[in-house]
């Protein structure tokens, strides 16, 4: 079974768009409460391997997108959701991917989307008296 | 925890790093000689390359994604150009395809040379360094005939690549290639014959499969944990899947394995070049197809660089310049299994470890020793360190 | 020639730092050592502390987060000592001099006596400068 009709089967539900751009990269979004458990199920049952997440600021809203791969089928996973501007706020997923605190604390310093649930949201690439609220990787910040 | 953090010693190392965007700084908690607990600590390197990107020019970006790292100076195009390319839908040239598969092999002979020549500094085998370094030049030669440039090849171009690679030159190249086999076959042996190295290496830093999961190692460190992820076969792109190689496998996941791995993959790789060589040489044809006009959308390109998986992310709006670019390097997700492989090994056998997963380790280091228990702080250098790992050298060469 | 001069030029001891560098300037300062190039012929050595060092060379855009440790580094250094800005990115920021990190260019935190552009320098040049330093010196 490939990899499209594995997460149709096992997400069905939670998926709100499924976009395959080609065979081997499959955008999905999901609701922000939902995205926990589909990465679970992508992590844990079906063994994907975590790549990163990457955070991208939109005109009226964040997004995240997860990126997993299916090294076997060579494919991409990019579970992606988006968040409110005003108050972009996420749970954590530390608890299911270990390895995914640093890019969460990266999120956190140059995006300024708030993970609830980090175990230690300090910073990581600035430094330590970096002026709060300056985002850098933000549209509005030209430096 | 904090409280028990608080009677163990503290051994900061670092901050200077330089591998990617991110060096890092390491702080171990130690008890004794034994290490505890390790911290990571990123942003000495950071160079807001992210930010930079969104304001060139898709053709600059190549320039720009090249200096992150200058051992890595053609994976990232690569994975950039393939990103792009992604999005597109575009094809490539079939000989640009090759010259392509030939710069990123060259580039993993010379940054696994590097590596083993460091880590042998490290254990105080300074002639290793010397050898692998001496057997390095040539291959920068190599570089020097194709491109122009020692390190930064500028070869990547979304479509192409820059520059073609004289017929002229292929007798040249083809010397260099016989004269460096037989140069790394002597390498290889001698540092994986070494009973010394042997007993210095096994069983040091482990990482087991559920580490290398956990953490999404990738690269040799997870291949010398027997997961066989390989970018170039599992998702083959350039001219990799008409070339025939193997991907190289450990089981152990110790230091040795990973230094056995990279050693035997420098062999497939010069069996890549030779291949590549053998299927453009008199052959004419175009190095690149124009591209103008990125349309609106996303893109992702991987590319297996010596250290592991290169990932890039685009997202394009139909401008002339990126909206957002993500780059994730290999050592981004291997330094973090430090936490897993350092832990209850012994300080000596931290310098090794370290540079097992290799992270350029080539910058000077400082490292400082902190007793926090009774609030007396040493400060040591990096050399204290690597001291301590060759002293440790010298008692199993001693005892053997 | 003052004593102090005479003393540092005889064998220069050199500690390497980076401060935001890509490595690729750091690798080509290591293959300065290797037998193709082998400095160790003019007395030459790369040392581990900075109380050691004759010559500081410094590559890199030195971002926010090193440059106290530049100036500290610097502090810690015997005098005189000899600044050398190794790479496009320490003398001018090269490619990333728009970035937000930028802390640099070296020459505004520290006084530097010679540059060597290039992106990055070739172990020749580098050799090359050190050279006309020592001329300098005299
Ligand atoms: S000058 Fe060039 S080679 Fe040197 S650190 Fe800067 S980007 Fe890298």
């Amino acid at each position: 079974m490939n990899v499209l009709d594995t997460l149709k089967e096992k997400l069905g539900g939670s998926i709100k768009e499924l976009k395959a751009h080609n065979a081997k990269r499959i955008y999905i979004t999901v609701d922000r409460a939902d995205v926990k458990k589909c990465l679970k199920i992508l992590f844990r049952d079906l063994d994907a391997r975590y790549i990163v997440a990457s955070g991208v600021e939109n005109f009226d809203s964040f997004e995240i997108l997860y990126h997993l791969g299916f090294d076997g089928e060579g494919t991409v996973v990019s579970v992606r959701t988006y968040l409110d501007r005003g108050k972009p706020e996420i749970e954590s997923m530390t608890s299911i991917i270990p390895g995914i605190s640093y890019i969460e604390r990266e999120m956190k310093e140059l995006l300024g989307i708030n993970f609830t649930g980090h175990p230690g949201l300090t910073h990581f690439l600035l430094r330590d008296d970096w002026e709060e609220g300056n985002y850098p990787l933000r549209k509005a910040k030209n430096g | 925890m904090a409280e028990d953090k608080k009677k163990k010693v503290i051994v900061p190392i670092g901050p200077y790093h330089p591998l990617l965007e991110e060096p890092e700084f390491f702080a171990l908690y130690c008890d004794g000689e034994k290490v505890v607990d390790v911290d990571w600590q990123a942003g000495y390197n950071h160079r807001a390359i992210e930010k930079l990107s969104e304001a060139k020019h898709w053709d600059q970006v190549t320039f720009l994604v090249e200096r992150i790292c200058g051992i890595c100076s053609t994976s990232h195009p690569f994975a950039y150009c393939n990103a792009v390319e992604d999005l597109l839908g575009a094809s490539v040239p079939e000989r640009a395809r090759y010259i392509r598969c030939i710069i990123g092999e060259l580039e993993r002979i010379h940054s696994h040379l590097l590596w083993v020549g460091l880590a042998g500094h490290f254990l105080g085998y300074n002639t290793v360094f010397m050898w692998a370094w001496k057997y390095r030049e040539p291959v920068l030669d190599m570089f020097e005939i194709i491109t122009g440039n020692r390190n930064h090849y500028a070869m990547f171009k979304i479509g192409g690549v820059r520059r073609n690679i004289e017929e002229e030159d292929m007798p040249a190249l083809r010397r260099v290639l016989k004269g460096l086999k037989v140069q790394l076959e002597m390498l290889t042996h001698a540092v994986l014959d070494d009973p010394v190295l042997g007993a210095r290496l096994k069983g040091v830093g482990v990482l087991t499969k559920e580490h290398i999961k956990n953490f999404g190692a990738v690269g040799p460190v997870a291949r010398a944990s027997g997961i066989g992820g390989d970018i170039r076969k599992d998702d083959p792109y350039a001219a990799y899947p008409m070339l025939d190689f193997k991907v190289i496998t450990a089981e152990h996941g110790d230091v040795f394995d990973k230094a056995v791995v990279r050693l035997l993959e420098m062999f497939e790789s010069i069996k890549i070049i030779e291949q590549s060589l053998d299927a453009i040489e008199g052959k004419g044809g175009d190095i690149q197809t124009e591209i103008r006009d990125i349309p609106p959308g996303e893109g992702i390109g991987r590319h297996e660089a010596p250290r592991g998986e290169c990932f890039h992310y685009i997202k394009s709006d139909g401008t002339n310049r990126p909206v957002r670019h993500k780059i994730r390097a290999p050592s981004y997700t291997n330094i973090p299994t430090f936490k897993a492989s350092c832990i209850g090994q012994m300080i000596p056998d931290v310098a090794i470890i370290l540079a097992g997963v290799d992270p350029c380790y080539c910058c000077t280091e400082r490292v400082a020793v902190y007793d926090a228990g009774n609030k007396k702080k040493q400060m040591y250098d990096f050399s204290r360190l690597v001291e301590m790992s060759r002293q440790k050298t010298e008692k199993i060469k001693k005892e053997i | 020639m003052s004593l102090k001069i005479k003393a540092l030029k005889k064998s220069l001891w050199v500690y390497h730092m980076s401060g935001g560098s890509c490595n690729n300037c750091d690798i080509e300062i290591l293959a300065c050592l290797d037998p193709r190039f082998d400095i160790e012929r003019f007395g030459m050595t790369l040392v581990g502390s900075p109380r050691h060092a004759d010559v500081l060379l410094c590559t890199g855009i030195i971002n926010k987060k090193c440059v106290e440790r530049v100036k500290e580094v610097y502090a810690q250094t015997a005098k005189p000592c000899v600044v050398v800005a190794i790479g496009a990115c320490s003398c001018s920021g090269g490619i990333f001099r728009d970035g937000y990190q930028m802390g640099g260019p070296l020459d505004k935190l520290i006084p530097v006596d010679i540059y060597i552009p290039g992106c990055p320098p070739k172990p020749e040049a580098m050799i090359a400068g050190i050279v006309k330093l020592l001329e300098k010196l005299k």
